[in-house]
């Protein structure tokens, strides 16, 4: 254990292409890129197919089929398709993975409001785009980012993968650190990748709280009876 | 370019530049080594039916105890949820150092992963049960015992297949993950494939562990319609 100490606080081990700071931003970054892609797309669609009740057969086909398919076999096919390695097929990985969270949340979330608000906004006279801008989005958002807290923790912790397809995340401390029999550089991969996905997973969360101010008795009131 | 690639293009092919053109699948390749990947089907289910079972085991054991006393249940989904967040890759490489490359290291990543998913269920399908049918067998007199074996179970049954599919399907694909450390199943053919540059051996393990989910969990489904047969009669109209 003291060699894991020694390899996270060398100074040497943090600065160069291979250090612990270029790996960080690399993963940090496919993660962001992924992230936001897939909610560009993922999130207008759920919207859209919640707006239109086809919210829930759809929501469920979409969860089951991203649970049959783990993003190592994504990651897997893209490299066998001929996408190259690297950045590509672990975008193309961390993307998918990020889709069902998304998307499920944003179709539940519309589908499932109460149909006596819809009825309100109709009787203020609003039209169908009024009513998805002013009434089902704002009222969905708290599930939604419930959705993104998921995916992001999801992503930030599956990023790891690209190291296998030689993609230089965290995850590389690992890889390097197993071939070479070098347990200080793959316990400090494996402790770098566990607090980044610790550390995003209780960020948003405070995030949410943060966001969702209203949402704080009832989301304690779910957890405490679920 | 879609379905051949360049040889020469993975993390370690690349220092041997070729430029023959590599099927996506050779199925000659697969013709002669179907005994090969018979062995990787069978310790990718030997993998996931052990981990299952102990994961529904232990899961079970945690559950009576949160029934037992509630105020557990906040601390012991907390634990899971926790658990969750710690990616499936640094669980196997931090675990094989202490326990070497046997079946140590899956059984208890897969079985620690299955608990965090079958936990919240247990729980959740207990609490679905309605509270007159519990009421009822007390007062026909039923032990807490029975009412438990008798009643609670068999209606609980429906949701407690729900938590055992999803924990089978995450199971079957993380068992893929813990091929690339080497600890059999489809992974390894992943994992090989990369390292050798060979389409076939990745899209065989990607193909495989996929349907081998598919499969599971249409079982299960099946299974829950036996154990509950009274849920799915076919309505008179």
């Amino acid at each position: 254990m003291r060699s894991l100490f020694e390899f996270l606080t060398t100074s040497e081990n943090w600065s160069g292409t291979n250090g612990i700071a270029v790996r960080l931003g690399v993963h940090l970054w496919v993660s962001f890129l992924a992230l936001g892609a897939s909610a560009l797309v993922s999130i207008p669609a759920g919207i859209a197919f919640g707006h239109a009740q086809r919210g829930q057969v759809v929501a469920t086909g979409v969860a089951n089929i991203g649970r049959a398919i783990p993003s190592l076999a994504v990651l897997a096919f893209v490299v066998a398709a001929g996408g190259g390695i690297g950045f590509f097929p672990t975008f193309v990985a961390m993307f998918a993975l990020a889709v069902p969270p998304l998307f499920v949340s944003a179709s539940t979330a519309v589908s499932e409001l109460d149909p006596a608000v819809l009825e309100v906004g109709r009787g203020l006279g609003m039209r169908q785009h009024q009513l998805v801008r002013r009434v089902e989005v704002p009222l969905a958002t708290p599930l939604i980012l419930s959705g993104a807290r998921i995916a992001t923790s999801q992503v930030i912790a599956t990023a790891t993968l690209g190291a296998f397809v030689g993609y230089n995340t965290l995850g590389r401390f690992i890889t390097v650190g197993r071939a070479n029999r070098d347990d200080a550089m793959l316990y400090g991969g494996v402790v770098l990748v566990v607090t980044l996905a610790l550390i995003a997973e209780l960020g948003f969360w405070a995030l949410q709280r943060a966001l969702t101010p209203w949402n704080r008795r009832r989301e304690s009131n779910a957890t405490a009876s679920s | 370019m879609i379905g051949q690639r360049v040889l020469g293009q993975g993390p370690v092919g690349q220092a041997i530049v070729g430029q023959v053109e590599e099927p996506l699948i050779r199925w000659d390749w697969i013709g002669d080594h179907l005994d090969d990947l018979w062995e990787r089907t069978v310790q990718h289910v030997q993998l996931t039916v052990v981990s299952l079972v102990l994961g529904l085991a232990i899961a079970s054991v945690l559950a009576l105890v949160i029934r037992r006393w509630r105020w557990t249940a906040g601390p012991i989904t907390a634990m899971a949820t926790l658990l969750f967040a710690i990616p499936s890759i640094a669980l196997f490489a931090g675990l094989i150092p202490l326990l070497g490359t046997g079946l140590a290291v899956p059984t208890v990543a897969l079985t620690t992963y299955s608990l965090v998913v079958l936990i919240p269920f247990m729980v959740a399908s207990l609490d679905s049960v309605p509270m007159p049918s519990v009421d009822a067998a007390a007062g026909m007199g039923l032990t807490p015992r029975q009412q438990l074996l008798s009643v609670e179970l068999p209606l609980a049954l429906p949701t407690l297949i729900g938590g055992v599919r999803i924990a089978t399907v995450t199971i079957i694909g993380l068992v893929t993950v813990g091929g690339l450390f080497d600890l059999g199943g489809y992974g390894n053919l992943i994992d090989n494939g990369l390292n050798r540059d060979f389409p076939t051996l990745i899209v065989m393990g990607v193909v495989l562990s996929v349907l081998f989910a598919l499969v599971a969990d249409l079982s299960l489904v099946a299974l829950g319609r036996i154990l509950s047969p009274w849920r799915y009669k076919a309505t008179p109209r």
